[in-house]
């Protein structure tokens, strides 16, 4: 006799004991601080805080560690988690320029002024693992160059912008006035400026990467090259309507990315190079290069190019570019489908009973001819 | 979703924070105001994931109160995993009571199904929708589904069903079967089998949708009709199964196949567990 | 026709200019299109007749000038001047528009039948059987058999996908059809049975149309009067026979000239 499956509650109850057994593992093993992820696997947490839109380096550790090294999971917990907390409103535009760089280089000449910054970076490593790492030992720090915050590099796009021969970075929306904000608001086509860079800002990394590669093998070439990408502090400032003047609240790192791309001219305008811009928190070139790519590619249209690669196709880019989005509805398959399919047998079942029916007839009729 | 979470006072009542309940209450009420039209709203993330109702959470999170009484199902059972978690969500952030009976509810949220018993004044359905846009595997871009139906160009959808028929002989689309609202607009029901189709025409109940990752919101108020679209010559038809419930005898209710042995037997039972209970 | 015989012009265009950045497409066109007659326009790739066609059909706004079309529906109307709604609702009932390339007018992941349906469905035709009945009989009009029905474009000759875009266009009865090139790309045999068609289709109908060709045959053969453009404008236009027999422009006669004798 068949008995009606009950006892979901019950299961859901252990099925979350296990998953919190699994996620400490073995007991003798010594658990994870937040501190060790945030130091020693900053770079997850650099990525974690960008694609989750939340600065805070502890509360991204924390994520990190509650979804077992899973960041697209950590990056879910941290976005759920930003939802809930109250805002206060926008903060003054960062002023990148002023950054207290850690790392500065660009590919479109040889020297700039101040130098190219090679600082901490993986390019000029050899990759071989380093065994030495599987034990813990100490090592020395290495030696700095004192930081002098009062000498800030200028920008090479600025210096190519003086001279005409790069496109003004486009403007922000007028003092004052908010901005269009993607977690507050749905995101609408044709996008604005504003809303697709957050759009990639926010996006997969993995995806963008994807897609800023394409752009370079021929789907959409744009001719890009690294006008600068830097890397360090900047202070986050804001402004309290009470005290009616800027303030810093916070400092943080980023990592900006000026690509200078293919030039466009039109009957008005004469040639000069174009822009794509890219941003992340942290230290995450890779991502900051590929969005630059991709927010270059995304402004054909703007820049009366023919737009037919994948990379140029905003709609198809900004709907599909959200991690946590993607992996919601990707997943949501191992739901429990059973009704739709239900009705989809009994479909499939009369169809097929139809074309067994017709092929019992016409063999009827050619064995009576 | 650890229970350490959500601690007394963390939260706002329902979870969502006031701001936010008025939008998703402001896109409700537009919603209304011209049934079946898709109004884009900003959704908020939940703490569950994109596909797991988090539409649905959140217009019943806008519209529940303490003196509502919520019940909550999947593939029209009470006790499938996530009716049980959404419905164990609610109970805490919201205070309110749930049950699994149909006729004792005042808010029902559902994915995939329209409960048997038939639902009264004053009773509302909230929807999960996955993919609120019926055009969408017609016209993959959203720019130019929106202009569709504010031209109401329907031409490719009738082709769609047209060349179903000639290709199958029949329509052969049996769950998320597109209806036109009020004369208007072309709605997707959300995948609920076409068999609960007929039960959305003039119901006395309110039913809202909700496309938590799509971000959008659409509504059928009371008494609005609602039509399976169809040919005059292949007119729209639901399921039916020679067999009836194994449990309460049923022939009127939507039933699900069980597999109960290794050699393949099959049984078929009630898909809606309240129903199929009180009729026991 | 009832009413005074030309009473107005189909279609008219005044002044009809379009650029692309800092190049002109085509440049102040002027010319009256009457109920009934078929108006080719020739010339070589980058004269602007595709540009100046796209214009017409409501596909591209032009820089400067006006198109104006006596429509069943609103009486003459502007039309650039009209709503994308009402545009959009014109080219589907009272116009045509027959592609070069007939896939970019058909719907090749649908079958035939749907191709031709689709118009008759977009204005509320109900009835299965009496839409496929209709596609059937429009299957045969264009010479396609009509056990072809089910079939989906991609399994169709050059040929017959041209002839299945024509009879997908002409389902509506429309007014007035614009073609573009309508027999590039084919076998010379099939585009002489093609025309054919056409001419036949136009005569039965009594459609208006603007046909633009770069092949002074296919002029000949359906069209009552010819505006040659050179360069963006229209260099000389008159009775097809007349610019074609006796050509004042010395680019027209160029053209002529060029014919290779078969």
């Amino acid at each position: 006799m068949y008995v009606a499956v009950k006892g979901g509650e019950t299961a859901i109850a252990h099925s979350l004991d296990l998953i919190a057994d699994k996620r400490r593992g073995d007991r003798d093993v010594a658990e994870l601080s937040l501190e060790q992820i945030d130091q020693q696997l900053g770079l997850a947490v650099d990525r974690v805080m960008t694609e989750g839109s939340c600065y805070d380096r502890a509360l991204a550790a924390l994520a990190i560690k509650q979804a077992r090294g899973d960041l697209v999971e950590a990056i879910f917990l941290l976005r759920a988690y930003r939802t809930t907390l109250p805002r206060f409103g926008d903060s003054v535009p960062l002023d990148t320029t002023s950054m207290v760089v850690e790392r500065r280089i660009s590919g479109t000449f040889k020297d700039i002024p101040g130098g190219q910054v090679l600082g901490p970076t993986y390019d000029y490593t050899h990759r071989l693992l380093d065994f030495s790492l599987a034990a813990s030992g100490e090592r020395p720090h290495a030696p700095t160059a004192p930081i002098d915050s009062a000498h800030t590099l200028p920008r090479v796009g600025d210096i190519l912008e003086r001279d005409g021969l790069l496109e003004p970075p486009p403007k922000g929306p007028p003092q004052g006035e908010k901005s269009d904000d993607l977690t507050r608001q749905p995101l609408t086509l044709p996008a604005s400026r504003p809303l697709r860079l957050q759009n990639l800002a926010r996006g997969d990394e993995g995806f963008l990467l994807a897609l800023g590669y394409s752009t370079q093998r021929g789907y959409g070439n744009n001719h890009p090259f690294v006008g600068e990408i830097r890397f360090g502090g900047v202070p986050v400032c804001f402004v309290p309507e009470e005290l009616g003047f800027a303030v810093e609240i916070a400092d943080i790192d980023v990592t900006e990315c000026d690509m200078v791309n293919q030039f466009a001219g039109s009957h008005d305008v004469p040639p000069q190079f174009t822009r794509g811009y890219g941003l992340a928190f942290g230290h995450a070139e890779r991502k900051a290069m590929a969005m630059a790519l991709v927010d270059r590619a995304l402004r054909a249209q703007e820049l009366s190019e023919s737009a037919d690669s994948p990379a140029q196709d905003e709609e198809f880019v900004l709907a599909h570019s959200d991690n946590v989005e993607a992996s919601g509805f990707v997943q949501h398959l191992k739901l429990p489908h059973y009704v739709d399919f239900q009705s989809e047998l009994v479909t499939v079942r009369a169809l097929r009973a139809e074309v067994e029916q017709r092929n019992r007839r016409a063999a009827l009729d050619q064995a009576a001819e | 979703m650890p229970d350490s979470n959500i601690q007394e006072g963390a939260y706002n009542y329902a979870y969502l924070d006031e701001q936010t309940k008025r939008m998703i209450r402001r896109a409700i009420l537009k919603a209304m105001a011209v049934p079946g039209y898709q109004v884009p709203f900003g959704g908020r993330e939940m703490p569950l994931p994109y596909g797991w109702g988090t539409g649905g959470i959140q217009v019943t999170a806008a519209i529940i109160g303490q003196d509502d009484t919520l019940k909550v199902i999947d593939q029209g059972a009470d006790d499938t995993t996530n009716a049980v978690s959404i419905r164990r969500f609610f109970a805490r952030v919201a205070d309110v009571a749930t049950t699994t009976s149909t006729a004792e509810a005042t808010i029902i949220q559902t994915r995939h199904r329209v409960p048997e018993t038939p639902l009264r004044e004053g009773q509302i359905m909230v929807f999960q929708v996955p993919i609120p846009e019926p055009l969408r595997m017609l016209e993959p871009r959203e720019t130019e589904t929106r202009t569709l139906h504010a031209l109401s160009e329907y031409g490719v959808m009738q082709v769609s069903l047209y060349e179903s028929i000639a290709r199958h002989g029949r329509i052969a689309k049996t769950y998320n079967y597109p209806v036109m609202v009020n004369g208007r607009y072309i709605m997707s029901p959300s995948p609920i089998p076409k068999f609960d189709n007929p039960k959305l025409d003039r119901s006395p109940a309110l039913q809202l949708y909700g496309a938590g990752r799509e971000k959008r919101i659409y509504a059928v108020p009371p008494y609005t009709p609602v039509k399976s679209l169809d040919f005059d010559d292949h007119p729209f038809e639901v399921e039916s199964w020679t067999e009836c419930c194994a449990l309460c005898g049923s022939r009127q209710s939507f039933l699900d196949e069980m597999i109960v042995d290794d050699a393949g037997k099959r049984m078929f039972i009630c898909s809606d567990t309240d129903w199929c209970e009180r009729r026991r | 026709m009832s009413g005074p015989l030309l009473a107005a012009p189909i279609l008219s265009s005044r002044g009809l200019t379009k650029r692309f950045g800092s190049r002109i497409a085509c440049r102040d066109i002027d010319f009256d299109l009457w109920p009934g007659e078929v108006l080719g326009v020739v010339g070589e790739s980058g004269s602007g007749k595709t540009t100046l066609l796209n214009c017409l059909a409501g596909r591209m706004t032009p820089e400067g000038g006006s198109i104006t079309y006596d429509s069943a529906a609103y009486g003459p109307v502007d039309v650039h001047g009209l709503s994308e709604a009402r545009r959009r609702l014109l080219s589907r009932t009272e116009w045509g528009f027959v592609n070069q390339d007939a896939r970019d007018g058909l719907r090749m992941g649908v079958s035939a039948g749907a191709n031709i349906g689709e118009r008759l469905m977009a204005v509320g035709a109900r009835h299965y059987g009496d839409i496929r009945r209709t596609a059937a009989q429009w299957l045969d009009r264009v010479e396609i058999e009509q056990d072809r029905l089910d079939d989906r474009p991609t399994t169709y000759s050059g040929g017959m996908r041209q002839r299945l875009q024509i009879a997908r266009n002409l389902v509506s009865k429309p007014r007035l059809v614009f073609m573009d090139e309508p027999t590039g790309g084919l076998d010379v045999s099939v585009q002489a049975r093609i025309l054919d068609l056409l001419r036949g289709l136009v005569g039965t109908l009594n459609l208006s149309a603007v046909l633009v060709t770069h092949d002074l045959g296919v002029a000949r053969l359906l069209t009552h009067r010819l505006m040659v453009m050179q360069g963006g404008r229209v260099v000389e236009d008159g009775l097809t026979d007349q610019v074609l027999d006796d050509p004042q422009h010395a680019y027209t006669q160029m053209l002529v000239a060029s014919i290779l004798p078969v």
